[in-house]
């Protein structure tokens, strides 16, 4: 996976090929670059920021297949004025895109071991393309798990995709909720309590884990207990993110630039500004 | 007997407990099935026993009249089902629900509050054990009150 080299500070109208309404509040657009513009390029865990005129400028993750180049993907919950906007958006409706931003998860390195993926809420959008990836070349890796924790399961994204993929064997996708009606027949519990399902080999796993800071904090502590050091997870920070090049600061945490620098940190190298009321 | 106490020793909440209180824990346990959709209790019901899960997967809900029946928990394979048989009035605080077919080992509550009351060491081996399970518990139900995946996580 290579990311592009072209000028990422400007604003490139894309066209919106598909909308599709994942939940109440989620939805995810297929967008397409203007006649006679290149492939767009990047790897699993880099943002765009996605520009609605008139209204404002958002950094959403990147959720589609780093393989297909021919349209990007986003998958966007609706939770501030400009998301909520991009809510109405149609087919044929026109977006404004800067990016690749941000580094990636370095899943090129993680040949031979365990993956495990935990995601809380929209987090298991950034992670959809490591499946995406991992799934491409599924011989390079061993186990590989997906803990998706959701607060109801009508707030579960990518359903009929992750069905799709829990009936694959090669494959393990532990799905949890917070509450759910008496007709649900999955979990019902935070994320956490899908760690011991997974049967972690400590000595061989990495995790990658995406999601609100809270969910981040103490899946790390059950991980740890699990026996996962730190030098073996990753996490994805959310910060406001305004220029994307680590110029404006709205998004620094200490001495690092989340949107430069990140958005994803192994967490030995970012334990000590991890979870810190100052920060 | 003996294959009810290596059942016992091999299930995660029994972890590391001596023979001699297995044995007498063995003494009162029973091997139960639900079928997919039974319930096991209703909230109010005497608490007169808990359940090991073996196999299988229980809904523990709370219902409200407006809003019907909402699952708050699962508990499954490995886990421990019902602690209200330890605290008076010993009465069902919870619904539970098998979601599939499940099997379990059925212990009876009111005859271990007696042997634990006449052996101490038994006694606080199952307390120990059932306050990890409500420490668990009360951690979950405070993730699941912050709301760790909405908005304002």
């Amino acid at each position: 996976m290579k990311a592009t080299t072209k000028d990422v500070s400007m604003t490139i109208p894309h066209l919106v090929q598909r909308f599709t309404k994942e939940t109440h509040d989620t939805f995810t657009l297929e967008l397409v670059p203007p006649a006679g513009n290149t492939e767009f390029s990047f790897n699993a865990g880099q943002f765009n920021m996605l520009y609605l005129y008139g209204v404002g400028e958002v950094p959403i993750s990147i959720s589609g297949d780093p393989d297909d180049g021919s349209k990007i993907v986003h998958t966007v919950r609706a939770y501030g004025a400009v998301t909520s906007r991009m809510m109405a958006l149609t087919k044929e409706d026109w977006i404004g895109i800067r990016g690749p931003f941000g580094n990636h998860w370095p899943i090129e390195k993680f040949t031979g071991y365990d993956i495990l993926l935990a995601a809380g809420g929209i987090g298991v959008a950034p992670l959809r393309p490591v499946l995406y990836y991992i799934l491409s070349q599924r011989e390079k890796y061993g186990r590989v798990t997906l803990l998706y924790g959701e607060r109801t399961p009508v707030d579960l994204i990518y359903r009929s995709q992750i069905e799709k993929w829990r009936g694959r064997f090669d494959l393990e996708i532990f799905v949890t909720v917070d509450s759910a009606r008496e007709r649900w027949r999955g979990d019902v519990g935070v994320v956490t309590t899908l760690i011991p399902k997974a049967r972690i080999d400590p000595a061989n796993t990495l995790a990658l884990l995406c999601g609100p800071e809270m969910m981040m904090y103490y899946t790390i502590k059950e991980l740890s207990k699990e026996g996962v050091s730190d030098d073996r997870m990753y996490i994805s920070m959310e910060r406001n993110m305004k220029c994307g090049c680590g110029f404006c600061g709205h998004c620094q945490v200490g001495p690092k630039f989340v949107c430069r620098d990140g958005p994803v940190f192994l967490f030995k190298e970012f334990k000590h500004l991890f979870w810190k009321r100052e920060m | 007997m003996k294959k009810t106490e290596k059942i016992l020793a091999e299930h995660p909440f029994f972890e590391g407990l001596a023979s001699n209180l297995l044995k007498t824990i063995a003494s009162c346990a029973t091997n139960v099935s639900y079928t997919a959709g039974q319930v096991i209790y209703h909230e109010g019901d005497m608490a007169d026993q808990f359940l090991l899960i073996l196999d299988g997967k229980v809904a523990i809900e709370i219902f409200s009249a407006e809003r019907g029946s909402l699952i708050i928990k699962t508990v499954g394979s490995g886990e421990v089902l019902g602690w209200s048989w330890l605290f008076p009035p010993y009465l069902r605080r919870f619904d539970a629900r098998a979601l599939k077919k499940t099997s379990a080992i059925a212990l009876d509550g009111k005859v271990l509050r007696e042997k634990a009351e006449a052996d101490h060491r038994l006694g606080y081996e199952l307390l120990k054990r059932f306050s990890n399970v409500v420490v668990d518990r009360l951690k979950a139900t405070s993730l699941q009150l912050l709301d760790i995946y909405g908005k304002h996580a």
